[in-house]
């Protein structure tokens, strides 16, 4: 399964054919590398190591060194202020698949996707903190006249008394909101622009402006 | 540049005429008529006074406003959208407001615009 990473820089629009405005995110897919590979013999399973973006190289912790320097992509003679990746993600694919790339080598967006294509989209959504259960569960809350007092944005009874008397699992109650991993499928790349190593996908995707996406092939887009 | 003018660039239209609120502007709008291979553009123009512009990069907009037999018609225009062939502005107004909704509760000769001068 193909993929690169990209950094979302946010929403625009662009018109289409019949004049109709598209709502688009921008992401930024410049720089993507074959850092690596996982192998059947070596790893139990075969996937591609891609790496994004940029960092000094004196911030990267010992293991990440040693990773990078092993696969060549580091050498001993570089300055601690050169640059190198700095996300590092796995896709997994088959063995064929992995042999038409090599470790070093550029992943460009224009060159892996087409326009049109139906893409999945990764990301780290924007964090809410300990939210309550109308903005988390999208509950209605209680009525604001009729006597109610004190009890404005409350959930409600969760659950009967003596029989069961526990409350069931998975019951939508306040807790942490946001700040998950969020898989979009079966976005459209609505425009690729190679020079500037953007492209343009269809809506909003997850995560606040400068997070860090996947981008996939689609596991359940319709073959056309 | 900034990313989001690279992004739009290309998408936005560059001879416009300066025209706002007040303005009598004549839009001539592409209009396809069928499907497929039997599909026929035409334009179309609607006349009538811009009530306001909101200006927001690619997705600015204006509003028109015109009595077509005696009902007020407004309608609402993408300013860069690829289905305007042309604006023209016929006839230029001088008003206060950049809003002009007042202009919906008036009719007849009280509905009037002073012309704008142009020093």
């Amino acid at each position: 399964m193909k993929g690169i990473l990209g950094q979302k820089l946010g929403m625009t629009a662009i018109y289409g054919e019949l004049g109709t405005q598209i709502p688009v995110t921008a992401v930024y897919v410049g720089g993507n590398k074959v850092v690596g590979k996982r192998t059947q013999e070596r790893d139990g399973y075969t996937a591609l190591i891609v790496g994004f973006g940029e960092q000094k190289i004196h911030r990267l912790n010992k293991p990440a060194l040693g990773f990078l320097k092993k696969q060549g992509l580091i050498t001993d003679e570089q300055e601690q202020t050169e640059k190198t990746v700095r996300h590092l993600r796995e896709f997994r694919m088959n063995a064929e698949e992995l042999e038409s790339f090599e470790v070093g080598q550029e992943l460009k967006a224009a060159e892996m996707f087409n326009l049109g294509e139906k893409i999945d989209i990764s990301g780290k959504s924007k964090g809410r903190g300990f939210t309550g259960v109308m903005k988390r569960h999208n509950f209605s809350g209680t009525k604001a006249s009729h006597g109610v007092h004190e009890f404005f944005r409350h959930g409600g009874s969760i659950g009967c008394a003596t029989y069961p008397a526990r409350v069931f699992k998975n019951k939508k109650m306040p807790g942490q909101h946001g700040n998950t991993r969020t898989t979009l499928q079966n976005i459209l790349i609505a425009g690729i622009l190679e020079e500037e190593n953007i492209v343009l996908l269809r809506g909003g995707l997850p995560g606040a402006n400068g997070g860090v996406l996947e981008i996939k092939k689609a596991i359940k887009a319709r073959r056309s | 540049m900034n990313w989001r003018n690279v992004v739009t660039q290309e998408y936005l239209n560059n001879d416009l005429p300066n025209f706002r609120a007040g303005d009598t502007v004549r839009v001539s709008v592409k209009i396809t008529e069928g499907e497929g291979a039997k599909a026929r553009t035409r334009i179309q123009a609607f006349e009538g006074i811009c009530l306001r512009r909101h200006n927001e990069g690619i997705s600015s907009t204006f509003t028109v406003r015109k009595i077509s037999s005696n009902i007020g018609v407004e309608r609402i225009f993408p300013l860069h959208s690829p289905m305007i062939d042309n604006i023209e502005v016929v006839r230029e107004g001088k008003v206060r407001q950049s809003r002009i909704y007042y202009l919906r509760e008036l009719r007849g000769k009280k509905a009037r615009i002073k012309a704008r001068n142009r020093y």
